[in-house]
């Protein structure tokens, strides 16, 4: 596939979908239902907004999206409090499929999103986003509206404040540029045409959420897009230029982590697809350094990728979407 | 107070009911509003957001014009006379300020939220707010979002409207973010001055008593505070804002002080004026540096009686709300209005904290009491309440 090619085609800005209006009656024609899920740690100072924009300008203005939950790990602080008082329905991610047990990760929220919410859509949003703004979802609903073979859609974010050449680099954040593209260089180099491969926001259909694993942890973004375009290939991509986004900057001993959780599940997957063979058991402790009266010290995360299963095969999910149990 | 008029204060705590379940609205057109910069003569972007939200409600020749005021008409049932509301769109806040918006359960919180993202937030929702409590009136109502108001804005931007706007309007209500129970119905006279200190760079630093641009400044300072001010009629200066220096241990070559001298009487304005200018005449002449006085903006004295039916009624609705009506004269949009003998008030919309401060906010639960009293106004206004016999 020409790299460039599939970019004009499948590469969109916000502002392409920006009438809603139309948006909307292009969605009911679809008979699509949508849902927006919000997953949260600690997010009290940001949730208040996302909810009160989304629900006022998706729900009740324009009715885009169907329904918006908050999905939450366990925040210490009033996260929850604060995102029902402005109308939004929350849940426990630990009391979403209690049988299955429960994880710490963003991941385990997506999952359990699956299984929560209804929608034939699912738009995942970051609850860190400082200048939220209805674009966040119209931008990634709106390919998936118009074009029926597009079934994942990915944000990027690409807007300088200045710029004077016609020519300028566009791309991810360090984590991005540093191991993930580098990765799919390496391994699928198709993928490489996904600008912001991490970005935590994406529009995808049930149909395919519900066929692919996820891991609970920092290997969520990745292993998504290995595994849909394992299954689909890149015809199944959209992204869309979202222009800015403002959150918290992370230190680079969190980028370390967030590195290491994205190697694992990028070795497990070539693993599982025969790319490389190897015996070795892949190490979960991630060790980095520090300093304490002049004498250097290791300090160990244990960092494990864990894998929730598709969530087709999880008996609960079939049995309240009305499918026959799997076959032992 | 006619039966008719009566009627408006029955129907208040219904609107307050009905307008609770309007936060989600007001408060996502409030951030977004708030996140769009728009420091005084930069208010365009947010001038083109309000003329889109305008054009969505499918309001009457929405449009912005040369000055970046965004106007836009609910046509009335008669549609035989036209109430103004207004809304400044300006901040205080520079372009480089974080003009996010954070909302906790009680309260919204970013700088300019109260001044006045919430009262052009109410503008960009009107349609919206009197069709939920199903009042539709005789007359247009003409809706405005006033450019460079603030400041060096001078309330340019309404000016504008007032000179050029083809029909009379009957009446006005201009909104401002806080304070609920606020009536404004008429303007003090103002005048807003700038002192600009300037040291020549052929200055002889050797020359005895050099101490710089600041202690110049606050020499200034002092003498303008030892300006006998009458009691009666009320006169106060402020002292605003003042620039100077850059490090510790150089002796600054500019300086600059903003003030505002303020008074019932437009005569002592226009006598402190020119005795702040003949100060600093002297010290230019005393000191060698180059000291200008310059005129900002003024405004004249003036307004409504305070039994004035416009007012009645306003102070009547606030009464019913449960709202002490506080009254207190007002330099901002009322002021021009007063100029063109439009019966006007301003009227706050919630309560709020720190204004003009990065922590602004406002307080989520009593805006609903501020959307019904400006409903109830515009009815009064409709049906002839505000009218003098």
């Amino acid at each position: 596939m020409n790299l460039n090619n599939w970019l004009r085609k499948n590469t969109y800005h916000h502002s392409a979908f920006a009438d809603l209006k139309d948006l909307v009656e292009q969605k009911e024609k679809t008979g699509l239902m949508i849902s927006l899920c919000i997953p949260t740690l600690n997010e009290e100072r940001t949730i208040g907004k996302e909810v009160v924009i989304f629900k006022s300008e998706l729900m009740n203005r324009y009715p885009l999206v169907d329904e918006i939950a908050v999905i939450d790990s366990g925040s210490k602080d009033r996260t929850l409090e604060v995102a029902s008082s402005f109308g939004a329905d929350t849940f426990l991610s630990e009391e979403i499929l209690p049988e299955e047990g429960s994880k710490r990760g963003k991941g385990e929220n997506l999952w359990k999103a699956i299984h929560q919410l209804k929608g034939d859509i699912i738009v995942y949003i970051d609850a860190d986003i400082k200048n939220i703004h209805p674009r966040f979802v119209y931008g990634l609903i709106g390919p998936l509206i118009q074009r029926p073979e597009v079934s994942y859609v990915k944000a990027f974010y690409d807007r300088p404040l200045a710029f004077s050449d016609s020519v300028r680099p566009s791309g991810g954040g360090r984590v991005t540029e540093i191991l993930t593209r580098p990765l799919f260089s390496l391994f699928f180099p198709e993928l490489t045409a996904i600008i912001q491969p991490l970005s935590g926001e994406y529009a995808v259909r049930r149909s395919v959420l519900e066929s692919i694993p996820f891991p609970v942890g920092y290997g969520v973004e990745t292993s998504h897009l290995i595994d849909v375009y394992q299954k689909h290939g890149m015809t199944a991509f959209a992204q869309t230029d979202l222009d800015q986004r403002v959150h918290r900057n992370q230190e680079t001993r969190a980028l370390g982590k967030m590195s290491f959780g994205i190697l694992q599940t990028f070795l497990k997957r070539l693993h599982s697809y025969g790319t490389i063979q190897t015996e070795q058991e892949i190490q979960t402790v991630l060790r980095q350094f520090q300093v304490r009266n002049d004498v250097y010290e290791a300090v160990e995360y244990d960092i494990p990728e864990y894998e929730r299963p598709p969530m087709i095969t999880v008996p609960a999910y079939r049995e309240a979407w009305g499918l026959p149990p799997l076959k032992k | 107070m006619n039966a008719q008029c009566e009627t408006i204060l029955e129907d208040l705590d219904e609107y307050v009911v009905q307008l609770e379940d309007f936060r989600e609205t007001l408060l996502s057109t409030m951030v977004m509003v708030n996140e769009i910069p728009a420091p005084t003569f930069k208010e365009r972007n947010r001038a083109v957001f309000l003329v889109d939200r305008f054009s969505e409600l499918e309001m009457l020749n929405a449009s912005i014009d040369e000055k970046d005021n965004v106007l836009g008409i609910i046509p009335g049932r008669r549609g035989d006379r036209d109430i103004l509301v207004v809304a400044h769109l300006d901040s205080l806040f520079d372009e480089t300020v974080d003009h996010t918006v954070t909302l906790e359960p009680a309260l919204a919180i970013g700088p300019g939220v109260s001044d006045n993202s919430l009262g052009v937030a109410v503008l960009g929702t009107l349609p919206l707010i009197l069709e939920r409590i199903g009042l539709e009136l005789d007359a247009n109502l003409v809706l405005l979002g006033s450019s460079r108001s603030l400041g060096q804005g001078d309330l340019e931007g309404l000016r504008f409207v007032l000179d050029n706007y083809k029909r009379p309007f009957t009446a006005a209500v201009c909104l401002e973010g806080v304070k609920i129970g606020r009536l404004s119905f008429s303007s003090i006279g103002m005048l807003r001055g700038e002192l600009t200190y300037k040291i020549p760079e052929q200055y002889d630093w050797t020359k005895f008593n050099s101490v710089g641009a600041i202690v110049d400044m606050n020499d200034m300072i002092n003498r303008i505070l030892e300006i006998p001010l009458p009691r009666k009629p009320k006169t106060t200066i402020v002292m605003g804002q003042m620039e100077a220096g850059t490090s510790y241990n150089t002796l600054p070559v500019k300086a600059r002080l903003r003030f505002e001298i303020r008074s019932e009487s437009d005569e002592i304005v226009s006598d402190l004026a020119t005795r702040i200018n003949f100060l600093a005449e002297e010290m230019t002449s005393k000191t060698g540096a180059m000291v200008r006085f310059k005129e900002i903006a003024r405004r004249k004295s003036g307004g409504t009686e305070f039994s004035h039916p416009l007012n009645t009624i306003g102070r009547e609705i606030l009464k019913r709300l449960d709202i002490t009506p506080r009254i207190a004269p007002s330099t901002s949009e009322v002021a021009a209005l007063i100029d063109k003998g439009i019966p006007a008030v301003t009227i706050g919309l919630t309560s709020g904290e720190s204004a003009g401060e990065l922590e602004e906010s406002v307080l989520i639960e009593p805006i609903s009491k501020g959307l019904a009293q400006l409903a109830a106004l515009l009815k009064a206004i409709d049906i002839g309440c505000s009218n003098e016999s």
